[in-house]
């Protein structure tokens, strides 16, 4: 966007407005949901497994029970009874809340103590006792696919194997048409390894039922509160709680990145315990079991293939992929879209075959396939793509930029249908990448590289040019549990002038407040500091799926544009009757409407909202207000071009980051700082998976870095200064020309990161290394190759 | 924290804290600066009845050099070392450390007293001591007695500590003219324990050969080590590259690491290897600064 088009006291899209929200959260007032506190409430705490596949041969809870305090041990038997020891998961797979029979992985939820305060029960887990016999897990999928696997699911009838899906588009026959025919194939199997979001704050809720009224009242960590209220009303319907009187409060949440979507046991079993008991139930996690409990994601082993002339232009790729899923599908993804929208992974490149498949499996881990701040599994699709376009530079012995500039989609070619099924709205990839090659000065880095390279020294230069695809989605083809991902905003102009809005999404961080005031400022030149925006209470907010998958943007940022539109159509007979003119003379300028030729005689939209419940016309309903679900055309594809330096020590194998200059295009900008924050905070979330973070299991399924001593998480120390730059390409169909922004860096990061730590060994003969890339396995990598002693 | 019950105890100087830890035997632990006890009782691993803290005890936190020795109070917390001048001016070795134990907020807190007494071969102070020749001070029922370094690290996670003593002084001989020292860790995050450290303190006489040399390993044995093949390598000698070569794989010889999430022994080793030869060469040219 070139021009602002509101005052900063207006403050509409484009100025870089203090955040609302930051004035509670930055002096600790943000209410969370383990700041609330209820007369009564009483405290809940799991007893989990410490075996990955046990049969559970008997629960003992006489000595937990025997502890003063101690109100209840809810066990898989118990929930029985009410027939809720088992759930659906959104992809229609299920999920023990508690196990009767038998665990599934370590750490998996076994009993529940219900307890006077959190100490006593905790000491009351550990007076459960619980005997297990032991069996063999499978941890690794490959080996799960195997016949002569045990079969892990024996709760599903007629189930001889672990096979949970096969997916696959894209035309199988003219992919393989087009591998035979090319002048050069290149091959690389891609380990995305399994890894978690790692919010500031935990999973928890507090379930508070009223029984003389019949009310269920739960304050929960969750992204989407009213798919969770129409969830627990499917679930439990069948014990009398019916959706009318289910309310769902998302507090403050203190991060979310997908992990705060799907219902964990913990939520059912404190809900249960609250109906049975009568009381309200806290439950909040501790990090241990927030890490090795909750939805995990990625994991997902990936045979790339890509095939080119000899000139370097890219004709087919083909992807298979073997998805662990752990012992359930607990993912949460589209209906539709088992594996997400993985096939995005022809990326930004104009390749006319391409043909991806993949199967799931179950093993003994925790279940999941959550996002981790991405848009459903573009992560791994884009680490493909942009991986085995390295891979294809190297054989080729050609300038990865080069290379990518050859192969890309042309702007001219917008909108420009992917040879696996998407619409790309906008784009103008060559322009995004010179500016970063110019940014971070390529040729003199190449030049410089070489010169290291001759005396011995490490340096590496990688490049990753992505495309993403976000803002599920158009009716036509998304939904959760058969609801439509639409978003709305219900928005109401008070006599004074001011507003209030209401979302049916829900900030986890992102900055809905300051943002979604901002559109409505520019649209109806209500200033946005007057405008106030609440979320996450289905008894007050309008339906909508939530917040993810950098959605909130694309879908209820359009419906705050339309709802504004509503408004001032209301409003344009509001001012045509107060100023004596027709409706079609009047003009709008933000803020007001003012009569054709005649601008001195206006109506601001401060008087016209007094008018509405003071004057309003005959005939016409009082009142200023509207709601709109918005329904979006076709998703967004924000893009970005990044460049990541390292040099790497040849003797320790320590990497530094030197350089990571990122440009990214997410459309038209409602609040600069806010993407500027929102591309660091993604930036840093994709270095982690790039160097640090993976779930690391043994052979007998026992988690070996369940807690943030082992489990690595980057600070401040290891996040090298990031350079952002940005280019504009707004999109066509969105009402405000916008695309979305927080999950583009963490898609793009980890791609430019791993491509330059293989620059850097590509001499030695090193194709492909798996992330996390530490310094441990690239010592390794020397070592196998006989760089060091 | 939702620990089990415990008794929180602070007395209010070193006898009635030895008094406290004979009635109470092995159900007691004292408190320092908490960052290691505190995880462990986070998790459960560690459940004293016990909890003595001696934070509210006077006259444990200074840094004071005399009679030739730098006297450390136990309760001395790691930022303050980072701060001293003493430490800043004389002593490479101990500020280098101090700098990478864990991270600032923990380094507000940790103590070096704790550091040692925890007995943890992956703490940081232990090989820096061992290369700076320190003693400990413990104090018990029957007064206080002076523990070489070498002494106090009999074994996995234990120290020469008895069950009723407290440690309440480090006591390092302060560095002639010509001294040098540095502190080099691989960690694979900040605040995480080395993959492998090594700590060097070191003298040179006039020509610019080696007179005293301690070596410390940190994290690549069962207790902090010291690579003493190196050090009767290098002693007299004014190493050349190739010296420093070999002084690099005794120091891995003497390193008995355990392969682990940071990695295989024999990675340890290499680091063990090339951190040695570059904390000499790092202390030598302090050393020849110092002049």
């Amino acid at each position: 966007m070139s021009e602002l088009k509101t005052t900063p006291e207006v403050c509409g899209m484009g100025h870089s407005m203090k955040r609302k929200e930051d004035a509670r959260f930055l002096r600790g007032q943000g209410k969370y949901t383990d700041d609330v506190v209820l007369p009564g409430m009483l405290h809940m705490d799991i007893v989990r497994s410490p075996y990955a596949y046990a049969k559970i041969k008997s629960i003992n809870t006489d000595a937990a029970m025997a502890i003063p305090g101690v109100h209840a041990v809810i066990t898989g038997d118990v929930l029985k009874q009410y027939n809720l020891h088992w759930m659906p998961t959104l992809m229609s797979d299920t999920q023990m809340v508690l196990p009767t029979d038998t665990v599934m992985y370590q750490s998996q939820e076994v009993a529940a103590v219900i307890a006077d305060d959190r100490y006593i029960a905790a000491d009351a887990v550990e007076a459960v006792e619980v005997e297990y016999e032991p069996m063999q897990a499978v941890v690794d999928p490959f080996k799960s696919m195997q016949s002569d696997a045990p079969v892990l699911r024996t709760d599903k009838e007629g189930k001889t194997d672990n096979h949970i899906w096969h997916w696959e588009t894209g035309d199988k026959d003219s992919t393989e048409k087009a591998f035979q025919n090319a002048d050069v194939v290149v091959k690389e199997n891609v380990y995305l390894p399994r890894i978690h979001v790692a919010s500031i704050e935990t999973c928890g809720c507090v379930a508070s039922f009223e029984p003389a009224e019949g009310k269920l009242t739960v304050y929960m960590t969750t992204q989407a509160p009213h798919a969770i209220r129409t969830v627990v009303a499917l679930v439990a319907g069948h014990v009398g709680l019916s959706e009318e009187k289910i309310r769902i409060i998302s507090p403050d949440i203190g991060g979310g990145f997908g992990g705060k979507v799907p219902v964990y046991p913990g939520y059912v079993i404190a809900i249960a315990a609250s109906v049975v008991i009568g009381k309200p139930v806290k439950w909040v996690e501790d990090r241990s079991e927030n890490l090795q409990a909750d939805s995990f994601a990625r994991d997902y082993h990936m045979s790339v293939e890509l095939a080119s002339s000899s000139s370097g232009k890219m004709e087919a790729l083909r992807i298979k992929t073997v998805a662990d899923h752990g012992y359930t599908d607990a993912a949460a993804n589209p209906s539709k879209y088992p594996a997400g929208m993985f096939s995005i992974c022809t990326g930004s490149y104009d390749i006319k075959n391409a043909f991806t498949e993949m199967d799931a499996y179950y093993t003994n881990k925790p279940p999941g396939g959550v996002a981790y701040r991405c848009s459903f599994r573009v992560t791994e699709a884009i680490h493909a793509i942009e991986r085995i376009v390295d891979v294809l530079a190297q054989k080729l012995d050609r300038d990865p930029a080069d290379l990518r500039m050859q192969n890309f989609i042309q702007p001219e070619a917008f909108p420009y249908q992917s040879a696996l099924g998407w619409e790309y709205d906008s784009g103008d990839y060559p322009r995004a990448l010179k500016l970063a090659m110019d940014t971070i000065g390529y040729d003199d880095l190449r030049k410089e590289q070489a010169e290291k390279r001759a005396k011995g020294e490490l340096m590496g230069i990688g490049l990753s040019t992505f495309t993403e695809v976000v803002g599920a989605g158009p009716s036509k083809d998304f939904d959760i549990l058969g609801i439509k991902m639409f978003d709305s905003c219900e928005l109401r102009i008070h006599p004074t002038g001011k507003a209030i809005a209401r979302f049916g999404t829900k900030s986890q961080g992102q900055g809905h407040e300051t943002t979604y005031a901002q559109i409505l400022a520019e649209e109806l030149g209500i200033p946005a500091a007057h405008i106030q925006i609440e979320e996450g209470d289905t008894d007050t907010a309008p339906y909508g799926l939530g917040t993810y998958a950098s959605r909130s943007t694309p879908t209820a940022g359009a419906a705050a544009a339309k709802a504004a539109h509503k408004v001032r159509d209301k409003a344009r007979k509001i001012a045509a009757h107060l100023l004596e003119v027709s409706e079609e003379d009047l003009e709008w300028e933000v803020g007001k409407f003012y009569v054709k030729g005649s601008p001195e005689q206006s109506k601001t939209i401060q008087d016209i909202a007094f008018a509405a419940y003071t004057n309003h016309p005959q005939g016409l309903e009082a009142g200023l207000e509207a709601t709109h679900y918005y329904d979006p055309p076709n998703l967004t594809f924000p893009f970005g071009s990044y460049i990541c330096v390292v040099d790497i020590d040849p003797k320790t194998a320590e990497i530094k980051v030197r350089r990571f200059v990122a440009i990214d295009d997410c459309g038209n900008i409602i609040n600069p700082m806010i993407v500027e924050g929102q591309i660091h905070g993604g930036l840093t979330q994709g270095l982690a998976p790039a160097m640090y973070e993976e779930l690391i299991y043994d052979e007998d399924g026992n988690i070996l870095n369940g807690n943030f001593m082992d489990y690595l998480l980057p600070t401040a120390v290891e996040t090298p200064n990031w350079e952002t730059d940005r280019t504009v390409t707004p999109s066509p169909h969105h009402p405000l020309g916008a695309k979305g922004v927080a999950e583009s860096p963490t898609v793009g990061a980890p791609p430019a990161i791993a491509n330059a730590v293989v620059d850097a060994l590509s001499h030695l003969g090193v194709e492909n290394m798996d992330i996390p890339i530490t310094p441990y396995k690239v010592w390794q990598v020397l070592k196998e190759k006989g760089a060091v002693a | 924290m939702i620990p089990p019950s415990f008794e929180y105890l602070t007395p209010s100087n070193i006898s009635d804290a030895v008094a406290l830890l004979q009635k109470h035997g092995d159900e007691a632990k004292i408190l320092a600066g908490g960052h290691s006890l505190i995880p462990a009782m986070r998790l459960r691993l560690a459940e004293p009845g016990y909890l003595i803290d001696i934070s509210g005890i006077g006259g444990l936190d200074y840094i004071q050099e005399e009679s030739g020795q730098l006297r450390i109070g136990a309760m001395t917390c790691e930022a303050a070392l980072e701060e001293s001048e003493i430490v800043q001016s004389k002593y490479p070795l101990l500020l280098d450390t101090a700098k990478m134990i864990a991270d600032p907020s923990v380094r507000n807190m940790a103590t070096v007293g704790g550091n040692l007494a925890h007995g943890d071969p992956a703490n940081d102070h232990p090989a820096t001591m061992l290369a700076l020749r320190a003693s400990v001070v413990a104090e018990g029922p029957n007064g206080t007695r002076e523990i070489k370094i070498d002494d106090f690290f009999p074994d996995f996670f234990t120290t020469a500590l008895a069950e009723d003593e407290i440690l309440t002084e480090i006591r390092i001989p302060s560095p002639p003219s010509a001294s040098g020292g540095a502190y080099l860790k691989i960690e694979r995050k900040v605040g995480d324990y080395a993959a492998a450290a090594v700590a060097c303190q070191l003298n040179i006489d006039s020509s610019g050969s080696i007179e005293n040399i301690g070596l410390g390993l940190t994290n690549v044995g069962s207790t902090p080590i010291r690579a003493s093949s190196a050090e009767e390598l290098l002693k007299g000698k004014k190493p050349d590259e190739n010296m420093l070569a070999e002084a690099g794989r005794l120091a891995a010889a003497d390193s008995e690491p355990m392969e682990d999430l940071r990695g295989s022994a024999e990675y340890k080793r290499a680091l063990v290897n090339e951190l040695t030869q570059r904390a000499i060469k790092l202390s030598l040219q302090r050393a020849e600064g110092s002049r």
